[in-house]
């Protein structure tokens, strides 16, 4: 039982590294209509300008506002010299805009930083465990992460439902030259949209960074697993974000957990195992495409 | 107020206007009139600076304004209601209405949600309502209190009453007639020439992108081939 809840939040804290990262692909690809396969180098630019304030200031906090500003910063940029110019090209183009992107710093992180994985200690004070349950420790940083993400969602909520800019940003998803001919700079409200989302992937990063190495590509790996959240919550909405990113945060983890013993009441182990592994990776997959096959347009869609 | 100095807009390699001129002076209400398809959209979105002019010149209160973007546009002061009203769909409607609402200009006594749905009545009963659960008379009054939030001194009526009911296009007009006392200038295209002809002091006939002839309201009434012509109405 123990073991079950401790997977359970393992995968809530997957899933809501997942949610920062899918919030900020799905705004930009629901609202600008931008395929962004760069999202992920925002992850990588926030973890390794974190790791390298953390390292040099000794402290977490001063590391995740570098790490986010770095990675918000840098999308601002992006947006402004790249993609802006996307905007009205074919979304073939985009892809390959962005995948040039993906190489471009992937290339520039190695020549800044170099080819070896750097490490960031988990911020002092987040160190121990707290005993949720007699018997049940749980790092206190996992549990912070967690904490965070959801801040991070009631903030997305509260901005996208209760502010003029988030209603502007609703409004300029579904007819961008009517809230122009309103009075709104739609090129600078588009370029503070991507802003947040890199924002957010850079944050995810930052979060990441003293649970995994942070090396170059380090992106591409979480990016895969950010559009399957996007889809199966629905293009362009931050409810699907976080429905999709808890749910394939738990099937991913619970899966990787518990189907090798399961399989082993039925399967010798030798078979179990190697069926598990492979059915473990198929899950998130497989989930999809059942949520596809029942709602097309994902769980929460956007636009109704 | 603005003054429009023989433009020319094309869309790519084929033109659409042709050496239009028009005016509105301050507190005039002035329609644009034709067939479908003669240039009056056009017009409408070279002014706001949504399809760009090739040619001549376009002034809002002195200022030119033919090179500006649209948001800046707007910002001078003309509001827009577009034709098939563009409401926002996934919007409610008190959020189609103060979603891009401003006084730039601080106006002295502006538009605000409650002096809209004063005009509006019907719309109080519907502001949890999406833009895409109302009717399509309520989609035009929502489109107008959302140009009326901007705090415009021009409206421009792209279509005002295209497809309603006569019951709503009484309503539409009497709520034009209130902003007209107001002191706003209005633009207005529309096929209904009776009731625009008692709201609206001059009057602009295009066809195939020429404005073709222009007067007031009496010197339309006394030209009646000019309406069977060019605006097809039967006299």
């Amino acid at each position: 039982m123990l073991l079950i809840i401790e997977q359970l939040l393992n995968g809530l804290q997957l899933g809501i590294t997942l949610f920062l990262m899918s919030a900020g692909l799905t705004l930009v690809f629901g609202i600008m209509q931008i395929i962004n396969l760069a999202h992920g180098s925002f992850y990588m630019i926030g973890a390794y300008v974190a790791a390298t304030v953390a390292a040099y200031t000794g402290s977490f906090f001063l590391a995740m506002i570098a790490g986010v500003t770095a990675a918000a910063a840098t999308g601002c940029i992006v947006e402004m010299l790249v993609l802006r110019h996307l905007y009205k090209r074919e979304h073939l183009d985009q892809v390959l805009a962005t995948f040039g992107l993906i190489m471009f710093f992937n290339e520039l992180v190695r020549i800044v930083w170099g080819r070896q994985p750097l490490f960031m200690n988990v911020p002092d004070g987040l160190t121990a465990s707290i005993e949720l349950l007699p018997g049940l420790p749980y790092p206190t940083y996992r549990l912070a992460v967690i904490g965070i993400g959801f801040l991070v969602a009631v903030f997305l909520w509260l901005m996208f439902t209760k502010t003029r800019i988030g209603m502007q940003i609703r409004a300029g998803s579904t007819n961008r030259e009517m809230v122009g001919a309103l009075g709104v700079n739609i090129n600078l409200l588009y370029t503070l949209v991507f802003g947040l989302g890199t924002l957010l992937a850079g944050l995810a990063g930052v979060m990441a960074g003293p649970i995994l190495a942070v090396e170059p590509g380090m992106g591409e790996s979480i990016l895969i697993l950010t559009f399957v959240v996007i889809v199966i919550g629905g293009i362009g909405s931050i409810r699907g974000a976080v429905a999709g990113a808890l749910l394939v945060g738990m099937v991913d983890t619970l899966g990787r957990a518990f189907l090798p013993s399961i399989l082993r009441t039925v399967l010798s182990t030798a078979t179990a195992d190697s069926v598990a592994a492979s059915l473990s990776s198929m899950a998130i997959y497989i989930l999809m495409a059942a949520i596809l096959v029942w709602k097309p347009r994902g769980l929460f869609p956007a636009h109704g | 107020m603005l003054v429009v100095e023989k433009i020319e807009t094309c869309y790519g390699v084929s033109q659409a206007l042709f050496d239009v001129s028009l005016q509105i002076g301050e507190a005039e209400v002035v329609t644009l009139l034709g067939r479908n398809g003669m240039g009056k959209s056009t017009t409408v979105r070279s002014i706001l600076g949504l399809t760009p002019v090739c040619a001549g010149k376009i002034s809002y209160l002195g200022h030119p304004i033919e090179a500006l973007q649209s948001y800046r546009i707007a910002r001078m002061g003309i509001g827009l209601v577009p034709e098939g009203r563009q409401i926002f769909p996934n919007l409610t409607v008190r959020e189609n209405l103060i979603a891009t609402a401003a006084n730039t200009r601080k106006t002295p006594q502006p538009f605000g949600l409650e002096a809209v749905l004063n005009i509006f009545p019907r719309l109080s009963d519907r502001l949890s309502h999406y833009g895409n659960e109302l009717s399509g008379g309520e989609q035009q009054m929502l489109a107008i209190g959302r140009a009326l939030m901007i705090n415009p001194d021009l409206l421009i009526l792209d279509e005002a009453t295209e497809g309603l009911a006569p019951l709503v296009r009484k309503e539409i007009w009497r709520a034009l007639t209130l902003l007209k006392e107001r002191g706003l200038s209005i633009l207005i295209i529309d096929k209904n020439i009776e009731a625009l002809m008692v709201i609206a002091e001059r009057h602009y006939i295009m066809e195939k992108g020429h404005i073709v002839w222009s007067g007031t309201s009496s010197e339309l009434h006394a030209r009646p081939e000019l309406k069977s012509r060019y605006l097809g109405v039967d006299c």
